[in-house]
């Protein structure tokens, strides 16, 4: 038997567990569907998808009404609600919401040779505007101030932002990841000076690499009028339904962020989608190392689990034109889902996708009645699954069936060999819609998992509560040696993991990088240092 | 010829590939000239033989950490500070500035100098490449000095250095430049019109160009980039010795510090099944490929690791697990390969325990 199924096992195990006290809902909401878990401890009580709506706060409404009606369990009941969501990337690469802003660089006489906004498209620029300001400040790699602040400077800032009418700043500093009291001092003379108006600070959200740090900074600044409007449709939802629970939001790095914090920080949850399926897929197993294959109705990311978490991208990210370098995993996507479509050349080639009749399966497929062969079509005609009417595909040749088939494998096969690092065969986890289309094997897999509930891994993800603390600065290893900053790297994550509210004694360090920096002499030494902990004592 | 919208990204991804994996990422170079193409300042490239013998040019350039560039983007106007400083200290008019490194950052720096100053950029340089140290030129090998070594800061600080040797001026530049906070705008190597000609690697500016060109045309006409830039690289035109070295995805990846340099090692497997390795070992930039122990190609010709499928050209510090690349390898020309130059930039420069071979003579089989 290729596969192994998880239900038994997982279930055994949950009912030895202390269950109460951590009732809760899981939501991911996709561009196609919403997707919903509720989840008791370990175990999932009830699952559903329904379609994503328009104003999403409905959408996600019926979806929490329907798991809590499926599992008998009262809004009381339950403790946190998990959301994951693609909104936010969404408006940003439709340009839709966005408000203007204010990209203050802290950073005087440095960095003019390369002025804000400098590479965005110009829709973009003329969208968020060119309100471009530089004060003097900022600091070294190795913590000495570049500059002062002057506080008139920043004075006349405040006046220009209330004469222009902005209400959201993007302030970055130079080398803030190593020293954020500028970035922090700033802020608090806005706040002074300009009441109400939303801040985003650089060192919050991102690593070192000033323009992409700034980039980010714009654009998370640029969603502030949007994500107050999401969040509230999200809070509103909750409180028809009189589900009285914090409410916290997945971010890419696969840990949790309270309603305040996602109100601030909104590109936060970039990358939560591909992330949240993978948690979900590790935490459907228990597997740690392995490579998740997310089979949608388009496409099918294929990404890497290392210690449970998504394997990072270490190259910068272009996000709708922009260049970004936050957290994101490293994903793979190839044009294959269940909504693919299938052909055949004059040579007798089989083609699969990149084309999809994506959402409109459901009409578009043979099996449906529909007038286009697809993915879905195949597997059905191959005995691999059961999904609308069988007669409908009886009329497929054998061995172009078996073609079809060996096409999509190899596809797949294709893009584990791309993502693997080494050799050796590794665990596969197969979730999403799509899974069906897997029927063996695959080379390059020591096994293939598909766990119970595979469908709704991304909504399990986000259900899984776990929350984060990162740290990113220069140490020198020549003043502290090396064991010294590794310690004070790994205290000060820790106690970001504790101030996002986890567990002390669950915490664990899932993250050491040492990168160290070429030309400086002193050991100068890039320290990337990643803690994590659970929300709940249980899990 | 200009450097202008059109072709910039020709340009800045020919000098990556120059840069053989180090150099420092153009990218931030990018954006310096763009920002002031968008001024509406103009970059003029000379040919160096159109460059009358009694003229006088000078190098510029940025000296620091990758990772400090990054953050506090270099100044344009502290290089003109640094020229300024030098037309001083030498007594006359610079009349063009040129690149010292033709990869890598440094190519685009003498061309945001020159869009702010109106000076053209001689189309050479005195590297043919990107090497970690200043004394690693073909200006050294003829024994010119680098000195007057001008180095300024954002601050306006400027620090003038005299040497014997070129070799003591890195050595005092790298310790000034740690003081200006990691990166400090140089202006060092005054030239002649005639020691350009003589002993600067010639066309470098062109020739990235001309390669960003390669590869973004095949790319647009869905031809295998990697094959187009060797066809390229090859011809009558260029007449470089070109080959792949190895086809292959990064199965290992080793990074340390040594000496304030990043030092290591990766290692690639084919993908064909065959069982057979490459190692490449750098310093910044890639030093020596051996294919299952054996030399393939070695400091000063380049050795390049491109994305096999566009022929991006990737950089010491994004090189990582899992990456399907090519590795290629590129003769230099004749003025890098002396005996005094291999001495000063061949491998025991790097202190590598081999002597120089040409990849002509490694590669004569593949």
């Amino acid at each position: 038997m290729w596969l192994r199924y998880f239900d038994d096992g997982r279930r055994t195990k949950s009912k030895n567990m202390k269950t109460s006290g951590n009732t809760r809902i899981g939501i991911d909401v996709g561009g196609t569907n919403t997707d919903a878990v509720l989840m008791q401890g370990t175990k999932v009580l009830t699952s559903i998808k329904v379609p994503t709506t328009k104003d999403i706060g409905s959408g996600v409404a019926a979806a929490a009404k329907a798991v809590m009606e499926g599992a008998s369990v009262g809004p009381q009941e339950i403790v946190h609600v998990m959301i994951g969501t693609t909104q936010f990337t969404n408006a940003f690469v439709e340009r839709k919401f966005l408000v203007e802003v204010a990209a203050l660089r802290v950073a005087l006489p440095a960095t003019t040779s390369v002025l804000p906004f400098t590479d965005w498209p110009d829709d973009l620029r003329s969208l968020i505007g060119q309100h471009v300001f530089l004060v003097h400040g900022g600091h070294e790699f190795d913590g000495r101030p570049i500059s002062g602040l002057l506080e008139e400077e920043i004075l006349t800032v405040a006046d220009q932002i209330k004469q222009r009418n902005i209400h959201s700043v993007a302030i970055t500093g130079v080398f803030s990841a190593i020293d954020n009291a500028m970035e922090e001092s700033v802020a608090a003379i806005l706040q002074r000076e300009c009441p109400g108006i939303k801040i985003t600070l650089s060192n919050e959200i991102g690593r070192l690499g000033l323009i992409e740090r700034e980039n980010a900074s714009l654009l998370n600044a640029s969603l502030s009028g949007f994500v107050v409007e999401v969040i509230g449709g999200f809070v509103s939802a909750l409180k028809n339904l009189k589900i009285d629970a914090p409410l916290f939001v997945s971010q890419n790095d696969g840990t949790l962020m309270n309603e305040d914090y996602v109100e601030r920080y909104p590109v936060l949850t970039f990358a939560s989608g591909p992330t949240n399926s993978m948690r979900g897929a590790a935490y459907l197993t228990a597997h740690k190392e392995a490579i998740v294959v997310d089979i949608g109705g388009t496409t099918t990311d294929v990404g890497i689990l290392s210690n449970g978490f998504p394997r990072e991208s270490s190259i910068p990210v272009d996000i709708g034109g922009v260049r970004t370098n936050f957290r994101m995993p490293d994903i793979l996507s190839i044009g294959l889902g269940g909504g693919s479509i299938v052909r055949q050349n004059e040579n007798g080639e089989i083609t699969v996708g990149p084309d999809s009749v994506g959402y409109q399966l459901t009409s578009e497929a043979l099996v449906f009645g529909g007038k286009t062969l697809t993915t879905s079509d195949i597997a059905v005609a191959a005995g691999r699954c059961q999904l609308g009417d069988p007669e409908l595909v009886a009329h497929l040749d054998k061995d172009f069936i078996q073609q079809a088939e060996q096409k999509i494998h190899a596809m797949i096969e294709g893009a584990i060999d791309r993502m693997k690092t080494s050799r050796s065969d590794v665990p596969v986890i197969l979730v999403g819609g799509g899974s069906i289309l897997v029927s063996r094997n695959l080379k390059g897999a020591s096994e293939v998992l598909v766990p119970e509930n595979f469908g709704v891994a991304n909504a399990i993800g986000a259900a899984m509560a776990q929350v984060g603390g990162e740290v990113d600065r220069i140490y020198s290893y020549e003043e502290m040696g090396r064991e010294a900053a590794i310690r004070a790297a790994k205290e000060q994550a820790e106690s970001g993991c504790i101030n996002a509210g986890a567990q002390a004694d669950s915490i664990k360090i899932i993250e050491v990088e040492e990168l160290p920096l070429g030309y400086l002499p002193g050991g100068a030494v890039r320290l990337r240092v990643k803690a994590v902990g659970d929300l709940y004592q249980s899990i | 010829m200009q450097v202008n919208h059109t072709n910039l990204d020709d340009f800045i991804r020919g000098a990556a590939f120059l840069g053989t994996g180090g150099g420092g990422d153009p990218y931030v170079g990018r954006l310096m000239l763009k920002q002031v193409l968008d001024q509406g300042r103009c970059v003029n490239i000379i040919d160096p033989m159109d460059f009358p013998d009694r003229a006088t040019a000078i190098n510029l350039l940025t000296m620091g950490a990758p990772t400090v560039i990054n953050e506090k983007i270099p100044s344009g106007p502290a290089n003109v500070v640094a020229l300024r400083k030098a037309e001083q200290e030498l007594g006359y008019k610079i009349d063009a500035v040129m690149p010292i490194e033709a990869g890598g950052i440094n190519a685009t720096i003498p061309l945001v100098v020159g869009a702010l100053t109106g000076l053209p950029v001689i189309d050479a340089d005195g590297m043919g490449r990107a090497f970690p140290e200043l004394q690693m030129t073909t200006f050294n090998v003829a024994g010119i000095s680098s000195s007057p070594n001008i180095i300024a800061d954002d601050k306006n600080s400027v620090v003038c250095i005299d040497t014997e040797t070129n070799i003591e001026a890195e050595r005092f530049c790298r310790d000034i430049c740690v003081r200006m906070g990691g990166e400090g705008q140089m202006a060092c190597y005054p030239l002649t019109g005639r020691q350009v000609k003589d002993h600067a690697v010639l066309n470098t500016i062109s020739l990235a160009v001309a390669i960003g060109e390669a590869i973004r045309v095949a790319r647009s006409d869905n031809e295998d980039a990697v094959d187009a830039l060797l066809g390229f690289l090859g011809s009558d035109e260029v007449g470089r010795f070109a080959r792949i070295l190895f086809d292959g995805k990064v199965v290992d990846l080793l990074r340390e510090t040594k000496g304030g340099f990043s030092v290591g090692r990766v290692l690639i497997d084919s993908l064909d099944n065959s069982g057979s390795q490459l190692e490449v070992v750098f310093q910044n930039e890639f030093l020596i490929a051996r294919r299952d122990g054996v030399p393939l190609a070695m400091v000063p010709d380049l050795i390049c690791i491109v994305d096999r499928e566009t022929a991006e050209p990737i950089t010491t510090e994004n090189l990582k697990y899992g990456q399907r690349i090519k590795v290629m390898g590129v003769s230099v020309p004749a003025i890098m390969r002396s005996e005094k130059a291999l001495e000063i930039f061949g491998p025991r420069g790097f202190r590598l325990d081999i002597d120089y071979s040409s990849i002509e003579q490694l590669c004569r089989n593949l």
